[in-house]
């Protein structure tokens, strides 16, 4: 049985029609992308997994749990963490206090061991612990939006476009730790626009476009289909 | 490899004692001032006055610096607080009671009217909450000036003697004094003390930085803010009783939009999120007009002036986000025990 599985949703802003039936699938230790062009509804889905949105129709399931109607604060105590686009991190409190909160749903003792835990992954974070969030730079503010949630000791991260808006370099340090991530057996749902870097660290991908997924398969797969190479890698 | 905490120069109890003992001095000072005649009537009534302002600061301070939000019908609340000890004042006949019957009536008509004040602020809170910025600001500042027409007009329209209108509550018992004015300052910044410092505190700061952030660490954001708006509410409403017994009168014209504004204004000026800001600042507004009062024609532009500048040169208010700690400063002035090194961090 799959950790997170998603089957037929429908969701609409209003009367805009914007995941038309999607479903997928997300197993315990994989790394699934979700990839596609701007508005095709790659955000809309994760809101909707993380309970921000209500599907009209269809199903949301967790752990064999459903998910629907189950308010967004209920589903991160149930494992489920999201890393909204666009690094939204508390930019005037310290780097400790923004990784603190990540744990608000969890009990008291494993805040120090998560901490540490954080720390080993993104040794940057440790450096500037003290420092106001508002004074890292992008790739940092994502590294902490990132910790952050890893701090709620998730069964299953979701991240929305890590890599907007930062430099190559900063994507590059932010794949890896994806990869390592995954390595530790953190479950990951990814959700990209940079399909290339996506596909070559999934397991798995799916294309969506304009609300529907019109292939998937493993990342190596995808990253090879002709009609994928034309539309996402640049021919 | 271990992660240091900030550590407590004082243990906690500690503390609490030595703010304890000073807030009792405090409390005796001023009982002895005003019982030895030192303080004057006139001087007396602007202290009370400096206090009711200080917990309507600190009060509005819980929904606009630590939430974030913009609400602009505190003095409605304040009104809810007033009416309800008024009418519950003078309908169990307080002057008759005796000592401990009287005490318990005023404790009574303080805390219901918190609480009146507090039902009121949830059911304000609900629909305004789902807005923000302007559009929470427009709508709590209706809801203030619903509660005020309503005040006005609700006898005539259901036929009781109730509110008395336009003319006013009159007779309420002056119970407010020094004291009882002291005592409430010190609960109400103790409560909203505890309550920023605690985990609840700290889902209400994250909802100020980042809405979304906040709901996606698992914050129930809905019931924070409904929370710290009820909080703000109840406390407004305990200003609005000691406001109503110390006047004595009552008249739905004193709550309008302007009162509202008045209070916003001692938290901005104060700073926002800055609890002894509010405190100051609510002193500063307070007695300004007062000592002005020879200049009468040019007192508004003074105050006016003092706003301007403020907000021109030191936007954050007069002391940004800066709270009183007590620990800071002993530590400062070298009692206690040393902090310990921090790790260095690589």
């Amino acid at each position: 049985m799959a950790l997170l599985s998603v089957s037929d949703i429908n969701v609409y802003y209003g009367a805009i029609h914007a995941i038309k039936g999607v479903s997928f699938e997300v197993n315990e230790g994989e790394v699934v992308t979700l990839i596609g062009a701007n508005g095709a509804g790659k955000s809309t889905t994760l809101k909707t997994i993380s309970g921000l949105l209500h599907p009209k129709t269809g199903g949301v399931e967790f752990q064999e749990k459903s998910l629907l109607g189950v308010k967004p604060h209920k589903i991160v105590e149930m494992g489920l963490a999201h890393v909204p686009e666009g690094r939204r991190v508390f930019l005037q409190m310290s780097v400790e206090e923004n990784l603190e909160m990540g744990a608000y749903t969890r009990p008291g003792s494993e805040v120090d061991p998560g901490l540490e835990k954080v720390y080993a992954q993104f040794p940057r974070l440790k450096e500037r612990r003290k420092q106001t969030a508002g004074t890292l730079s992008g790739g940092e503010q994502q590294m902490l939006a990132m910790g952050r949630a890893l701090m709620s000791s998730p069964r299953l991260l979701m991240l929305d476009e890590p890599s907007m808006g930062l430099a190559p370099i900063l994507v590059d340090q932010i794949f890896d730790i994806i990869q390592s991530l995954h390595k530790a057996g953190t479950t990951i749902l990814l959700v990209e626009q940079n399909a290339q870097m996506a596909l070559s660290v999934a397991d798995r991908g799916y294309v969506l476009e304009t609300g529907k997924i019109v292939t998937s398969g493993t990342g190596a797969e995808l990253l090879n289909d002709e009609s994928v190479k034309k539309a996402y890698l640049g021919g | 490899m271990s992660v240091s905490k900030r550590r407590a120069i004082l243990s906690m109890p500690a503390r609490y004692a030595i703010n304890g003992v000073l807030m009792i001095l405090l409390v005796v000072c001023l009982q002895a001032l005003t019982a030895s005649g030192a303080l004057t009537g006139y001087y007396t009534k602007i202290l009370i006055l400096v206090g009711i302002n200080i917990i309507l600061a600190v009060s509005l301070n819980v929904a606009t610096g630590y939430l974030g939000q913009l609400p602009l019908g505190h003095a409605g609340f304040m009104a809810v607080g007033g009416y309800t000890s008024g009418i519950f004042l003078k309908s169990v006949d307080v002057g008759q009671a005796s000592g401990g019957q009287y005490v318990f009536y005023v404790i009574a008509a303080i805390v219901l009217s918190g609480i009146v004040a507090a039902v009121f602020g949830i059911l304000i809170g609900i629909p305004a909450l789902r807005l923000k910025g302007d559009y929470l600001a427009i709508i709590t500042l209706g809801f203030g000036e619903i509660i005020r027409v309503v005040i006005t007009n609700i006898d005539s329209v259901l036929g009781f003697d109730f509110t008395y209108g336009a003319s006013g509550l009159k007779r309420i018992p002056k119970v407010t004094n020094v004291l009882n004015v002291a005592l409430c300052i010190i609960l109400t910044c103790l409560v909203i003390h505890m309550v920023m410092k605690s985990r609840h505190g700290r889902a209400i700061l994250s909802i100020r930085e980042n809405e979304i952030a906040a709901e996606s660490c698992g914050v129930n954001t809905t019931y924070y803010k409904v929370m710290a708006f009820t909080i703000s509410a109840f406390f407004a409403g305990v200003a609005g009783c000691l406001y109503a017994g110390n006047l004595g009168s009552l008249q739905p014209g004193g709550f309008g939009f302007m009162k509202s504004i008045e209070i916003l204004v001692m938290v901005v000026l104060g700073g926002m999120g800055s609890m002894l800001g509010s405190i100051l600042s609510a002193g500063v507004l307070t007695v300004l007009p007062e000592a002005l009062r020879g200049f009468s024609e040019y007192r508004m532009v003074v105050y006016s002036a003092v706003l301007i500048l403020m907000m021109i040169f030191k936007p954050t208010g007069l002391l940004g986000d800066y709270d009183f700690s007590l620990s800071r400063i002993l530590e400062r002035i070298g009692i206690g025990r040393k902090p310990q090194k921090k790790e260095a961090a690589k």
